[in-house]
Order: C-alpha cells, then sequence, then structure tokens
C-alpha cells in the first residue's frame, strides 16, 4: 500500500468515526451512559485517525484528492483536497479531538439527569466532522456549506445550558456575528467567481495577479472581515468572550483550541494560495491588527476574574501573536524576501498548534476545576493544588506554556515570530525596519503581561488558602479527565523540546505556498537546536537548557545534604501581622492582583468602582463592606452600540415597505425581475 | 571540549563567587555615600552560610510549589550566567539561547518567584507579586527593543556575536543610538533588580517593598538560594550593560593572556556600574508605585529613539 492509499483510507476512518458516533449518540439518545461511551469513544477513534493520515501526508507529501458526491454538478463539486496546508489543521483537529473525548468520558458524567448528554456527543462529533471538512474542502461552495454547518453546530453547543439567560444571549450574539463573517466570505468568494466562473479552490490558486487592484483589495477586505470575525480578532471579537464561556468545557476547549483557527487557515488558504503576491499594506494591516488583538487581549484577561472568560481573552491574544507571524509574512512576500517569509509563516503556524495544545489543556483544567467547584469565580477558589494535585499540575503547565517560557512550546513559537520580526532589519525597507522591532517590542509586552495573568490565574484558583466552602470540599478530577489532560501536557513538551522534529512537518505547507522549504535551515546542532536561518544569526536549545537545569540540579541538592540536612526543620504558621491566625479574608484578591495594571491602563478599562461601608463607632470599625467594580467594554460602547442604534433606526425607517400583504411582496418580486432584465438588456 | 568543559566551571564559578560580591559592594557604598559605616564587603557570603547552615520554617498554607521554587531560580539564573559574556566574547553556552532566551528564562525564574509568594496566603506575598509582575511586565519592552537595537546592529542575537561585533566596532561607542539604547538599559537594570527608586532592597516596610515583599516567608536554605539567585540575576543583568555597551578588554579569543586582561577589566568595568547604581541609589528618593510607570516609559521611549536613530544615522 502506498502512502497516498494509507492516507486516504484513515482519513474515511476518520470522517466515518465521526459520523458514526453522531449516528449512535442519536440512536441512544434515551440511554446517556451508553451514548457517552459510543458517542466520545468514535470521536477519539476518529481523531486517531484522523493524526494519523495527516501525519502520513506531511510526512510523505501525499496529496490525495477524494470525492465525496459521486454526482456531477454544475458548478459545485463536492470534492476533498488534503494538501500540506489542509493536513497540518486536520492534524491540529484530530489531536485535541483525542484529547478532548477521553476527558469528556469522565466530564460528562456531571449532566447525567440534568441535561440530555446524547445530544451533547451527537453535535460533539458533528462539529469534529464539520470542521474538518472545513480544512480540506476544495470547492468554494462546498466549502461555505461545512463553513455554515460548523457555525450551526457550534451555536447549538454553545447555548446547551440554555435555561440560563446569559448563555442565550451568548449564543445568539456568536450566530449574528458568525453570520456578518460569513455574508462577507460569500461576497469575497463570488469576486473571485466573476474572474474565473468557476468555484473550485484549484482555479482560485494564484488568481489575485489577474484581478484588478480594486477587486484584489476588496476581496482582502472580505476576507479578512468574513475569517476576522471567526478568528476573534479585535475588533470583531465581541462573540467571543461571550460565547465560549458559557459553552461545556470540553466544547470551550474545542472552540477555543481549534474552531477559531479556521479563522487563520481561511487567511492562509486565500491571501497565500489565492492571491499571490501580496500589496505591502496587506502585511502591514494584518500585523497592525495582529498586535492590537494581542496586547488588547491580554489586557482584557487581566481585569477577568471568570477563569473562562479570562481563558478566552487569552485566545484573542494568541491569534494576534499568529497574526503577527502571518503579517510579517505577507510583508516579507511584498518585498520578495521567500526565505523570510516562509521563517515568519512556520512562525505563525507553529504558534497555531501550539496554542491549540494549551489553551485546550488549560480549559480542560479549567473545567475540572469547574466540576469540582461548581464555580468559574477565581475569588471563590483556592488552596486546590492541595485537593487537585494533578489537575493543579497540567494547568500549571499550560500556564508556563502559554506565557511564553522557556523550555515549553509556547516559548519556542515566540522565539520564532521574534526572529521572524528581527529578520526584518536585513531587508533595505525603512518602514519595515521601524515596524518589526516596534511590533516585537509589543509582542514582549504581551508575554510579560500574560506572565503576569497567569500568575494571577494559577495564584489565586490553586494556591494559599479556599475562599469558600465549595473550594474547601473540591474532589481531584476522575482518571478519564486526568488522561485527556496529560495527552495535552506531553503534546506541550514534546512540541517544546523537539521542534526539531515537527518543523519538518511545516515544510510541505512552506514550499507549496512560497516556493521555500527551510525547515533544514532552522534546524542545527544535529537537531539540538533552533536557529534564525544560520547558528551565527541566533539559537535556542530547549532540550539543551532541561539538560543543563538536571546537570546543575546536584549543586543545591549537595549543599543542603553538607549543611542544612541537620539543621531544625519546622512547619509554621504564616506571619499575620500579629494576629494569632490567617482566614481566607485576608489573602490576596484576583481584584487586588490586577488593581496596578488596572490604574495604569485605566484609560482603556475606565474602571467604575462602588464601595459601600457600614461603620460603627468611626469609619475605622467596618461592620460590612461591598465593593463593586466594573470595566467598559470600549469597543461594545464605540462600535457596537452606536451600529446597533443605527440599523435599529434605519429599520424603523423601512418599516412601512413590510405592509404584510402577500400581494404587495409579489409585486415587489416582479418589479425587481423587471429591473434585473433590464439591467441585463442594457448591458 | 575540554577547553570547553573547563571554561564552563570557570564561568560557573565565577559568577556564583562573584555575584555577592556585587551586592555586599553596593551596599557598603551606599553606606559610606551616606556617611554610615555600613557591613563588610563580605557580608553577603556570611549571610548565604548563615542561612544555609539555619533550619527551615515553611508555612502550612504552601504547597510543593513554594519549595520547588528556590530551585527554580536559583538553577535558572545560573544558567543564564552561563549564557552571557563575562570574561571573554566566547561564551560557553551562547548557543543554548541568546539574548531572547536570557530575558526569557529570568522571566521563568520570575514566574516561580512570583507564584510562590501567593502560595502562603500571606497578603504581603500577593502585594509583593502583583507589583513586581506589573513593573516587569513594563520594563519589558523597554529592555526588548533596547537589546533589539543592539542586536539589529550586530546582525544577531548570539551574545558572542554581538560583543565580537561591537568590538570591531568600537566606533560606535559614541553614536547617538548607542547612548540612547544604554539609557534605556540603565533605567531597565535598576527596575529589574529591586533598586531605589523603583523598589528599596534595604527596608522590610511593607508599603515600599516588593521583591521583599514576596520572599518574606522563605527561611535557612531556601532563603539562601532566593537570595543567591537574586545577586546571580543582578550580575547577568550588569554583565549584559557592560559587554555588550562597553566591551572594553573583553578577549576575543581564548588565551592565558586575553582572559587576565578580560577578568581585571570585567570586575572594574562591573565594580565601576556598582558605583553608579549606589549613587542613583543614594540620591534619588522612592517613587510611588504609580510613578514608576512613567519612569518606565521613559525608558521605553528611550530605546525607541535608539532604535530609530540607528537607521537614521
Amino acid at each position: 500500500m502506498n502512502s497516498e492509499a494509507i492516507v486516504v483510507f484513515s482519513f474515511r476512518v476518520c470522517l466515518s468515526a465521526y459520523l458514526a458516533g453522531f449516528a449512535s449518540s442519536i440512536v441512544f439518545v434515551r440511554r446517556e451512559r451508553v451514548a457517552n461511551f459510543f458517542g466520545f469513544s468514535c470521536a477519539g477513534i476518529g481523531g486517531l485517525a484522523g493524526c494519523a493520515a495527516s501525519l502520513c501526508a506531511l510526512a510523505y507529501g501525499a496529496t490525495p484528492t477524494l470525492a465525496v458526491w459521486p454526482f456531477k454538478m454544475p458548478l459545485f463539486t463536492f470534492t476533498i483536497h488534503l494538501d500540506a496546508l489542509a493536513c497540518f489543521f486536520i492534524l491540529v483537529i484530530s489531536l485535541l479531538t483525542i484529547a478532548i473525548s477521553i476527558y469528556s468520558q469522565g466530564y460528562v458524567t456531571q449532566y447525567y439527569g440534568i441535561k440530555n448528554v446524547s445530544v451533547l456527543a451527537a453535535f460533539f462529533n458533528l462539529l469534529v466532522f464539520s470542521n474538518t471538512l472545513v480544512f480540506c474542502a476544495d470547492n468554494a461552495a462546498f466549502f461555505l456549506i461545512t463553513w455554515e454547518m460548523m457555525a450551526l453546530v457550534a451555536y447549538l453547543l454553545v447555548s446547551f445550558e440554555h435555561e440560563e439567560s446569559r448563555t442565550r444571549q451568548a449564543g445568539f450574539l456568536f450566530f449574528a456575528m458568525s453570520h456578518i463573517g460569513t455574508g462577507c466570505l460569500i461576497l469575497g468568494f463570488l469576486l473571485l467567481f466573476r474572474a474565473t466562473g468557476n468555484f473550485d479552490f484549484l482555479a482560485f490558486h494564484f488568481i489575485g495577479a489577474s484581478l484588478s487592484p480594486v477587486e484584489r483589495n476588496a476581496a482582502f477586505l472580505l476576507f479578512l472581515i468574513g475569517f476576522g470575525v471567526k478568528a476573534g480578532i479585535i475588533p470583531l471579537h465581541i462573540w467571543l468572550p461571550e460565547a465560549h464561556p458559557v459553552a461545556p468545557t470540553n466544547v470551550s476547549a474545542l472552540m477555543s483550541g481549534v474552531l477559531i483557527k479556521s479563522g487563520v487557515y481561511g487567511l492562509v488558504r486565500v491571501l497565500w494560495d489565492f492571491m499571490g503576491t501580496p500589496p505591502v499594506w496587506w502585511g502591514i494591516t494584518i500585523l497592525l491588527v495582529g498586535s492590537v488583538s494581542a496586547l488588547l487581549g491580554v489586557l482584557y484577561a487581566l481585569v477577568e476574574h471568570n477563569l473562562k472568560r479570562l481563558l478566552a481573552f487569552h485566545s484573542i491574544e494568541n491569534i494576534g501573536i499568529i497574526l503577527m507571524g502571518l503579517g510579517a509574512s505577507l510583508m516579507f512576500s511584498s518585498f520578495h524576501h521567500p526565505v523570510l517569509a516562509a521563517l515568519a509563516l512556520m512562525a505563525g503556524l507553529y504558534h497555531t498548534i501550539n496554542h491549540a495544545c494549551f489553551k485546550a489543556l488549560l480549559f480542560l483544567g479549567a473545567g475540572a476545576v469547574l466540576r469540582a467547584t461548581k464555580t468559574k469565580s477565581m475569588e471563590e477558589l483556592g488552596g486546590l493544588i492541595k485537593k487537585m494535585p494533578w489537575t493543579a499540575f497540567f494547568f500549571l503547565l499550560g500556564s508556563v506554556a502559554i506565557s511564553g517560557l522557556p523550555p515549553l512550546n509556547g516559548f519556542v513559537s515566540e522565539w520564532l515570530t521574534y526572529q521572524a520580526l528581527l529578520q526584518g532589519f536585513s531587508t533595505t525597507e525603512r518602514l519595515v525596519r521601524l515596524i518589526f522591532p516596534i511590533a516585537g517590542a509589543l509582542l514582549a509586552l504581551t508575554g510579560a503581561l500574560a506572565a503576569a495573568c497567569f500568575v494571577k490565574a494559577v495564584g489565586i484558583s490553586f494556591l494559599a488558602m479556599p475562599r469558600s466552602p465549595e473550594a474547601e470540599s473540591a474532589e481531584e478530577a476522575p482518571s478519564s479527565m486526568l488522561l485527556g489532560m496529560l495527552v495535552l501536557a506531553l503534546a506541550c513538551v514534546m512540541l517544546g523540546l523537539f521542534p526539531s522534529t515537527f518543523l519538518p512537518l511545516l515544510d510541505p505547507i512552506c514550499q507549496g505556498l512560497l516556493g521555500q522549504a527551510i525547515s533544514a535551515r532552522v534546524i542545527g546542532g544535529n537537531g539540538w537546536m533552533l536557529t534564525a536561518l544560520g547558528l551565527e544569526q541566533g539559537s535556542i536549545s530547549t532540550l539543551g537548557m532541561v539538560s543543563l537545569f538536571l546537570a546543575l540540579l546536584p549543586l543545591p541538592w549537595v549543599s543542603w545534604l553538607l549543611f542544612s540536612r541537620k539543621a531544625p526543620h519546622s512547619i509554621g504558621e504564616t506571619w499575620g501581622c500579629g494576629l494569632d491566625r490567617l482566614t481566607p479574608q485576608m489573602e490576596y484578591t484576583a481584584t487586588a492582583y490586577s488593581k496596578p495594571l488596572r490604574m495604569i491602563f485605566r484609560a482603556l478599562y475606565r474602571p467604575r468602582r462602588q464601595v459601600e461601608a457600614d461603620f460603627e463607632v468611626s469609619r475605622y470599625f467596618t461592620k460590612s463592606i461591598r465593593f463593586e467594580t466594573h470595566i467598559e467594554p470600549t469597543f461594545e460602547k464605540l462600535i457596537y452600540e452606536p451600529l446597533h442604534r443605527a440599523i435599529l433606526r434605519a429599520s424603523q425607517r423601512l418599516r412601512w415597505i413590510q405592509a404584510g400583504s402577500l400581494n404587495t411582496y409579489l409585486l415587489y418580486i416582479f418589479i425587481t425581475l423587471l429591473l434585473l432584465l433590464l439591467w441585463e438588456k442594457i448591458r | 571540549m575540554k577547553l570547553w568543559l573547563a571554561q564552563v566551571v570557570l564561568q560557573l564559578f565565577l559568577a556564583l563567587g562573584l555575584s555577592p560580591f556585587v551586592s555586599g559592594f553596593i551596599r557598603k557604598l551606599k553606606a559610606v555615600l551616606q556617611n554610615r559605616r555600613g557591613p563588610s564587603l563580605w557580608q553577603p557570603y556570611h549571610d548565604l552560610f548563615k542561612w544555609v547552615r539555619k533550619g527551615t520554617v515553611v508555612s502550612q498554607q504552601a504547597s510543593w510549589l513554594f519549595r520547588a521554587t528556590p530551585y527554580v531560580s536559583f538553577l535558572t539564573a545560573l544558567m543564564v550566567s552561563l549564557m552571557v559574556p563575562m570574561v571573554t566574547a566566547v561564551v560557553p553556552l551562547s548557543y543554548f539561547g541568546g539574548v531572547l532566551a536570557v530575558v526569557y528564562l529570568l522571566a521563568l525564574a520570575r514566574f516561580f518567584v512570583a507564584l510562590a509568594a501567593l502560595d502562603t496566603a500571606s497578603a504581603f506575598g500577593g502585594m509583593g507579586s502583583s507589583r513586581e509582575m506589573t513593573v516587569s511586565a513594563l520594563a519589558e519592552p523597554a529592555m526588548m527593543l533596547s537589546i533589539f537595537t543592539v542586536a539589529l546592529t550586530a546582525g544577531s542575537t548570539n551574545l558572542s556575536f554581538m560583543v565580537q561585533a561591537a568590538l570591531q566596532h568600537q566606533e560606535r561607542f559614541l553614536s547617538p543610538s548607542h547612548i540612547l539604547a544604554l539609557a534605556a538599559m540603565f533605567i531597565v537594570l535598576i527596575a529589574e533588580t529591586g533598586r531605589l527608586p523603583v523598589d528599596n532592597p534595604a527596608t522590610h516596610l511593607e508599603l515600599t517593598m516588593i521583591h521583599e515583599a514576596m520572599i518574606l516567608e522563605y527561611s535557612g536554605h531556601y532563603l539562601a538560594l532566593v537570595e543567591w539567585g537574586t545577586a546571580l540575576k543582578q550580575l547577568v543583568l550588569m554583565s549584559l550593560l557592560v559587554n555588550i555597551f562597553f566591551p572594553v578588554g573583553i578577549g576575543g579569543a581564548l588565551t592565558a593572556r586575553t582572559v587576565t586582561v578580560g577578568l581585571t577589566a570585567y570586575v572594574v568595568k562591573l565594580l565601576l556600574l556598582a558605583c553608579v547604581v549606589a549613587l542613583v541609589e543614594t540620591s534619588n528618593a522612592k517613587l510611588r508605585l504609580f510613578r514608576v510607570p512613567e519612569l518606565l516609559s521613559i525608558g521605553f521611549i528611550l530605546a525607541a529613539l535608539a532604535l530609530a536613530s540607528s537607521f537614521i544615522f
């Protein structure tokens, strides 16, 4: 069997397994335990097969095409093309599906008897199925159908716990925003269709050169908005921090890990594969959008104390970091530096898979906390590292990775992004030479703020004393959930320590889109090091760092054995300023933790606070105190509220058209038809 | 290979040995400038030895993270000290990580210390942790941008190559971009090492301290590791400053003569920088916490100007 046949076979298994998972969950709709087992097991098998297919395709360079619908239809061909780019994103989703479906086996047991788990399992399979198809659809119409299916299923999953009005609102916001995006995509594809007369992606390849500048730029903006909504770039992000936290956590993990990456996939597919050499301002726009999203995403995350919302804001931040790599790559393409463009693209794509792994890991950890304590508010958590040691460990690992700290995977891709930005200096364009290092400095600020945010998240939620009875009585998650987290934790460690094994998998993508395979130049020192296109330009070795750490470990240990071992060691109270014991009320809170940054960036947050206190005798003896603080949602207030009002006002004015009589509507249709025919005649 | 191993070991012991001395030297000099006699120059060594021999008291609220953090912070700082140029331009482990890795490894140490500060449930720890993360986050862009300025002119982020590039172009010493970047880096040094006017290393008054508040609950062996790690971090940042911006006397290759000259030059430069730090500390009052961002944004603007002037002039 040759590699192409293996890819096709395992990909068919993958898709069939998802469908089987959907079907079995529907069949056992009244028997939740069975549905849970079959539904999520099928998803796991599908994930394994998907991993096998995509890894095999990437490693052996097989790019098979499959027909899903054997009948020919005019314009629409339902074919799947597994090229390198598609396979890479299928790898990401399959990897996450494996971990999340193991995790779900244990996680959804909390819904038994309360919500119908069979529905959850069925739609979960359908979501993975449609998202996998989005990545490999080879025809614009087919792509839009799967895209729409994905949005619909995601909407159904977001509104799974629809008893709460907040969930319904979030679901509706997601649905509305998603359709604005789809509308833009349809217009964009129609623009491309005008030039080719064909909806096949193959026909769109490098179509950009034959479009007029106006069409090209219009298409760019339409696709940027269309895919940007899905990716959650600022200012199109408003649905993301609402929808991701209210969904069941296994779905949030999948949405934050992969669903938003379909926006990234779309951008790469359209801008690199279809458009060819881009004008400079495209790259600048994407770099700018990326930098702003990264910085504002992390700033909003800092003042957020709902664990899942905090993670959702970090998704915006990381999409920003990915877009910084992509924007740099576009700019290098415009200036005809294909090698540097490939380096920047590689950085962006590597951050895509890394972010998928650690963000899903963090969401799964947050889900375990939510399941054990029934609260998402960090202010009511604390002390969980003793009650849930494994969950705490995995969450800590994910936090180190997402903060971009060595030796884990977040560091590797951020380092690659830095290097791509720094390499811009070797070009002669002054603009690039100024913009890139400033973007690099913003990336540094983002990284440092992310670290601050995750010290807060881990420190307040998991360390010190429990702040509520729920946290006090929390218990460790069941082993299936821990196993799911372990898979992702291992992925984070492997992607961090052995980038030289994984980066060559990105070569076929860079080769296909930019004509440059550069992993051989990025990997140095017999696979131990990662270089910036050459050892003399800078290198890192995460594996070396870990080995060095272990090699140095005996030093403090020996000093312990020699001097400290015999000294008296004891456990004591934390110093409480003379009070005899500390209570959880005296602990630092998440609100207090982010206070300095809230003050420093108050121009952005416009915080409002309200303090009500009852006094006894004098104001130094407070009987009770109530503190409230709010952050102003700037984008909602400045962009969406005026827009919303304007639309409502316009629709009020246009109401007279809708008289409610069928005859009038028929007349409208007739007039429209006449006008169209006339237009065609004149033209 | 043998030479390389010898260099690793020598630099390891140089860093371990020299770092407490620099702290002690600054402390002594500050005392002299304030008309006090001050502790002996060897006091930091006595302190370290005292702590190592003493027993530890660990809070009952603390988890394993509290006990692991001193090791992480000390070993990371030690690791980083093998990645920066000290005596010669030939850095033993420069390929393991350039200047970006140095910054991020220091951030890793800080991440764990800030977490451990929250682990004991003490409000002081939380306050120190929150402030430390804030100040360091705001210092980060200025630091990166001034480093970029040097790295871009050298065409490398590998510290060995950066120093060699600086050695070859000594005329750049007085270029505007160089001076601006140096000024930015100095502000970052003050903030990152917790010196006046950003933080006060000498007090234990809860309202003024940042770093000290974080490590309040540490004792004995753990305290020794944390303090030594802090001293190492200070040495690393000072070495970066003196060797990248003033590579005077630093040897390009490994011979007995360059090492002797390099070592002398290195110590002299470090002590000169320590004098400047002590002078700044003596002549400035501590800034209010919410004035610190202003100082750091000055640093950022200086670094941005440095970058802009690096290709205008």
